[in-house]
């Protein structure tokens, strides 16, 4: 016994997933070319500790490097600045070689005292980061963020070309952290000669600069001449055109003046271009990793009954509400979506069956039903799909008075104990930050986020789930991934027993290209970059 | 004058003061917290309120309007909280694309509602006049967005003549400013045709025509110039109605203007930015009215009395 | 009534019998009191003239592929995008309409009248306190006004309602200060005061009733433009809530397939519009007809 945990030990410190880095592009690519990209809105910042729409998140990451990375179009890890890393055995301390001869877009070369400044900015207050958050087990953090602290004790440059980072507590997820964007390297002397405005003026080590950026209309982005990866990436250029409408985007696509539009294909013209042979051909289909989902609050009456929250599961009819989304989803069980590891597979969900939920609520004692509210942001097509779950709660005898708001007043309502008893997440719902099964409990499901302005808006804490997924995360020995992920699974079916949620559906990702892009379908699918991963399609005109 | 002039525009700054005061408030007891959006899902309560801080939104209502105010008369609106950059620069880069919009309106509502008033009124009485008079009717019964989703469908998705939404060409303006001027060219035909009907009958007009003018000289040499001026005041006063019609319009077509900028910062109480917009339009409309204000002026000396 | 009609001579006190004759001359203002009752019955017997709930999604009011049906047999102008048939919503839409266009309208007009009526007969500091106070009210974008409003207080109809009439009676106020400014500088009202008549029953007795034909032409005009912004609201997502139908929220929900199915955006399009013609029409007549500094004009 002993002897195997030494060994397993051993291959921790070697971890250096060989698999991974064999990455092969595919040898059709050819370099060269300019692609159109467009949106409708327009992209508020690329700063790698800001951004955080699903729109720039892509931009960001092929601007900018962290230490780690994924294989393009999986959510499999691989190392990214770094060059490689070992973990100590109690998985406390992390230690990142980096790669030599990496050059930021203004020609100097990356160091390891980027690596802890990038950290410590992306951490402290003043810059008020989203992310900031994920860096929790970082040894030091609470200090910097109290603000009493202006780096983080636990991030230290050994030399220049290793950075070891110390963490307060195990975490099996730090790598994905790491391969956050808000994990990015950025060079101390940009970000303070940008000001407040490097957001605008990014500077990074990644596949492509940025060229020209017309506010309002348009980003140029350049190939990086210098980057690290040897032949990529294969375009020399990518347009984004802003304020498109995704109908003028469809067009502009069929028209050949488009090769991707970034908001997909606008609802009324899905079924055209499906049943078109010649254009379906140009559509991929993928999972993501997103759950639609109703939060039913756990601390208002009578949500606080489970047997309440289980008969509201069995009342919703997702089949419809997917039929009103044309179709462009699968019916969710479970928190987790089918792709991220550690979905409960053959795991079925609450049946739908209005009789027996409304047998279940006479016995909670509400045979006549009750009133409450569904609170529901206000923007095509969620106030549609809220009516649809209004009509399936009327069908067993709940009232449910629709509150259709503003994405910001939902949210300030679900943060407050007694405000929101349903909430419609659509528009706001969780679309995960990094492929892990983790991402889907803390804020969202665990006692942390259930504070007032938090965001487990059911409101739902299980102290022994909480301790169960401290321990989970503690499993930080790769060859134990798979008892972790159990672990991980058990919590979940858990969570499915007490109910505070009603798993709505699965949002599945059809991304349009022209007749000229190239590369496998799994980059227009790529779980972490949205709608394309830009640094390894090219086009073949 | 000079001095009803002066005091026109202490009244106008001090209407803008009560603006910026009453959005402040209002926007103070938004049932939504900024600091939410800005910080993030993953954030801690102590990173909430370590952001609260830095951007003094813990500190009592009138402070921060102090903070705001004090600003504001050295030209600085603050910054986005959630784009990270002058909200100057934002409108700025924004306003372009929205006077082009109300520009187009302008000319729009001109050429539509002038050509109906004149025809209406040269042919008065007739089948003619009255079916003006009742398109001039339907235009201003008609919402914007309705009249704006229905020219799209049927001059460019239909016909094809048009883009579908979208901004940069000349192709890209028409609809989106026939569909701001609609409105206004109802307004403008009648007027047009009554004042035109007044001008005919004036004894100068009917010697210009004795003396053999053509009515086309006579409409461009007598009728239009009197009512010129009254126009001109009315477009003033347009100004305000834009200010509320560009945020329908440019949702609809796609416009990139400082509607679509407000709407975005509305959905997630962007304050600064929501802030910016008001005032901006605010100051249009303060400045159209006071534009009409003075030419009633020119026209009539006695309004001053009033 | 009678004795303040025989103090004042001069200038037209409430309706005169002739008006209703006068209004039955003018076709289009009959043709606009035609729509106008045409929608009044539409909104109160809906049920009877439906044989669907509005709010009832039918499973056979969408294909499969989650499309809405074209007008046919079975939905006479076909269905919207929850699979809800569409006529029905838009008749159940009118109750929306009216509702909105007579609860904001009248609130806006009685905050309007009472104070465009003291700011008119006080004027002094008071008169210009108020009279700024509209002023102010005139710069604001009204529908970002209306906006941050209906965000601040969470819409529901009566909110919605209320919302319009805080951006909306701006326009009255500024009409009934200018006329009743000119009335109370007239010799009967320096007679009456005189006489020891307290304001009050100045106000009620000697001015008002001289301010009812005005009132009347802008309420009735209000209606329209109060029905317009109802409708603007709604289509932007801020107004009146699922699932009551509303002509604006019914073309929101179904904007996004108006390329392929412009019906749902047509028919409540031309509900809305014929509804605010019709107002403007009848409205426009009764200013021609009641209205003293325009008679006689052409």
């Amino acid at each position: 016994m002993k002897n195997l945990i030494a060994t397993t030990a051993m291959a921790i410190c070697i971890a250096l997933p060989a698999a991974a880095e064999s990455y092969q592009p595919d040898p059709n690519a050819k370099p060269g070319g300019n692609i159109v990209i467009t949106y409708k809105d327009d992209v508020a910042t690329l700063d790698p500790a800001i951004g955080y729409d699903w729109q720039n998140w892509s931009m960001i990451k092929s601007l900018f490097d962290g230490l780690m990375d994924y294989v393009p179009g999986t959510t499999d890890l691989r190392p990214g600045l770094a060059e490689s890393y070992t973990i100590s055995d109690d998985g406390m301390v992390f230690t990142f070689q980096l790669r030599a001869g990496v050059k930021f877009h203004n020609g100097r070369e990356m160091t390891a005292e980027d690596v802890v400044y990038s950290l410590n900015r992306v951490t402290n207050p003043k810059t008020q980061s989203p992310g900031a958050g994920f860096f929790w087990s970082i040894k030091g953090y609470d200090a910097v963020a109290s603000g009493d602290a202006e780096t983080l004790e636990g991030v230290t440059a050994i030399d220049p070309s290793t950075v070891q980072i110390e963490l307060s507590r195990p975490d099996a997820t730090f790598l994905h952290v790491m391969a956050l964007n808000f994990a990015s390297v950025v060079p101390q002397e940009a970000v303070e000669a940008a000001g407040d405005d490097f957001g605008k003026k990014p500077v990074g080590t990644g596949a492509f600069s940025l060229g020209d950026w017309t506010i309002g209309q348009s980003l140029v982005f350049a190939k990086n001449q210098d980057y690290w990866r040897d032949g990529i990436p294969y375009l020399d250029q990518i347009t984004f055109e802003v304020g498109q409408e995704p109908i003028v985007a469809l067009l502009r696509l069929q028209n050949g003046e488009v090769d991707v539009p970034g908001d997909g294909i606008p609802p009324a013209k899905f079924q055209e271009v499906m049943a078109d042979p010649a254009q379906a051909d140009r559509v991929v289909e993928g999972g993501q990793l997103h759950t639609g989902y109703i939060t039913l609050n756990t601390q208002m009456p009578p949500f606080d009954n489970a047997v309440v929250r289980r008969a509201v599961n069995m009342a919703i009819n997702k089949e419809r509400i997917i039929q009103i989304i044309n179709g462009r989803a699968v019916p969710a069980t479970q928190p987790l979506p089918p792709s991220m590891p550690g979905y409960t597979d053959g795991y079925a969900g609450y049946a739908f069956d209005p009789e027996a939920a409304k047998a279940m609520l006479a016995d909670a004692g509400f045979a006549d039903g009750f009133e409450t509210e569904l609170y529901v942001m206000n923007t095509d097509p969620n106030p549609r799909i809220a009516q649809a779950i209004q009509q399936d709660l009327a069908s067993i005898g709940i009232t449910a008075g629709i509150k259709s708001l503003a994405q910001a007043n939902v949210i300030a309502a679900g943060g407050e104990a007694d405000q929101a008893p349903m909430i419609w997440s659509g528009g706001m719902a969780w679309i995960a930050d990094f492929p892990d099964a983790a991402n889907f409990y803390g804020p969202i499901l665990g006692c942390s986020g259930a504070v007032q302005g938090g965001w487990n808006w059911s409101w739902y804490c299980n102290e022994a789930l909480d301790a169960k997924s401290t321990e989970a995360d503690a499993i930080v020995d790769p060859g134990r991934a798979d008892e972790r992920l159990e672990m991980w699974s058990e919590i979940y079916m858990e969570i499915m027993e007490d109910a505070p949620w009603v798993p709505v559906f699965n949002e599945q990702r059809y991304t349009m290209k022209s007749a000229r892009m190239g590369g496998a379908d799994a980059l227009y699918v790529d779980p972490v970059s949205i709608p394309v991963n830009y640094d390894y399609v090219f086009v073949t005109d | 004058m000079a001095g009803f002039v002066l005091q026109r525009l202490f009244q106008s700054l001090l209407i803008l003061l009560g603006v910026s005061i009453i959005t402040f408030v209002l926007l103070y007891w938004l049932p939504a917290d900024p600091v939410r959006q800005i910080a993030g899902r993953s954030a801690t309560p102590q990173t909430v309120e370590n952001i609260r801080q830095q951007l003094g939104l813990d500190q009592p209502l009138w402070a921060q309007y102090w903070r705001y105010l004090t600003g504001l008369v050295q030209g600085d609106l603050g910054r986005s909280y959630l784009q990270k950059t002058e909200v100057s620069t934002l409108i700025a880069s924004r306003l372009p694309a929205s006077l082009l919009l109300m520009a187009g309106a302008i000319f729009a509502e001109l050429l539509i509602g002038l050509s109906m008033g004149i025809i209406a009124a040269l042919r008065r009485g007739t089948t003619t006049d009255q079916s003006l008079m009742i398109i001039s009717f339907i235009g201003v019964s008609a919402p914007q967005f309705v009249v704006g989703l229905l020219l799209l469908y049927v001059f460019a998705v239909q016909l094809g003549w048009f883009p579908i939404g979208g901004y940069g060409t000349f192709s890209h303006l028409v609809l989106p400013s026939m569909t701001l001027g609609i409105l206004g060219s109802g307004w403008y035909s009648r007027m047009m045709r009554s004042s035109m009907i007044e001008v005919l009958r004036q004894d100068y007009v009917r010697t210009a025509r004795a003396k053999g003018l053509t009515r086309v000289r006579v409409i461009f040499r007598h009728a239009l110039p009197n009512a010129i001026l009254p126009i001109v005041a009315m477009i003033g006063i347009d100004i305000g109605i834009f200010m509320g019609g560009i945020v329908v319009v440019e949702s609809v077509f796609g416009w990139p203007g400082i509607g679509q900028l407000a709407w975005q910062a509305i959905q997630r109480v962007d304050i600064p930015i929501i802030m910016g917009v008001t005032l901006v339009s605010a100051t249009a409309i303060v400045i159209g009215n006071l534009l009409a204000d003075l030419i009633s002026l020119l026209i009539d000396p006695r309004i001053r009395t009033r | 009534m009678a004795n303040s009609v025989s103090t004042d001579p001069d200038i037209p006190t409430t309706i005169e019998p002739g008006v209703i004759a006068q209004f039955a001359r003018r076709k289009l203002a009959l043709f606009g009191l035609f729509l106008v009752l045409m929608t009044l019955c539409a909104a109160i017997f809906a049920p009877w003239l439906t044989a669907f709930d509005p709010n009832e999604q039918m499973f056979d009011g969408l294909t499969l592929q989650g499309a809405p049906m074209p007008p046919g047999e079975q939905f006479v102008l076909g269905t919207d995008l929850l699979g809800r048939d569409l006529l029905t919503r838009i008749l159940y839409g009118a109750r929306t309409s009216l509702i909105i266009g007579v609860a904001a309208n009248g609130l806006a007009l009685l905050i309007g009248t009472i104070i465009g009526v003291t700011a008119g007969y006080f004027r002094g500091w008071i008169g210009s306190a108020l009279m700024r106070m509209t002023d102010l009210m005139m710069a604001f974008p009204a529908l970002l006004l209306a906006i941050c409003l209906a965000a601040i207080f969470q819409p529901s109809l009566w909110i919605v309602a209320l919302v319009i009439a805080i951006v909306y009676w701006v326009q009255t106020a500024r009409v009934l200060y200018a006329e009743t400014a000119s009335l109370a500088q007239r010799e009967f009202i320096a007679a009456e005061r005189t006489l020891g008549a307290g304001h009050l029953r100045i106000l009620l007795k000697h001015i008002l009733p001289h301010l009812v034909p005005t009132i009347i032409v802008w309420g009735t005009l209000g209606i329209s433009t109060t029905v317009l912004l109802e409708a603007t609201l709604s289509f932007l997502g801020v107004g009146v809530q699922p699932p009551t139908p509303s002509w604006g929220n019914i073309i929101f929900e179904n904007q996004t397939y108006f390329q392929a199915a412009p019906w749902l955006v047509f028919f409540p399009g031309l509900a809305i519009v014929t509804l605010a013609l019709a107002f403007n029409l009848v409205g426009d007549a009764l200013r021609e007809i009641l209205d003293p500094t325009q008679r006689g004009r052409d």
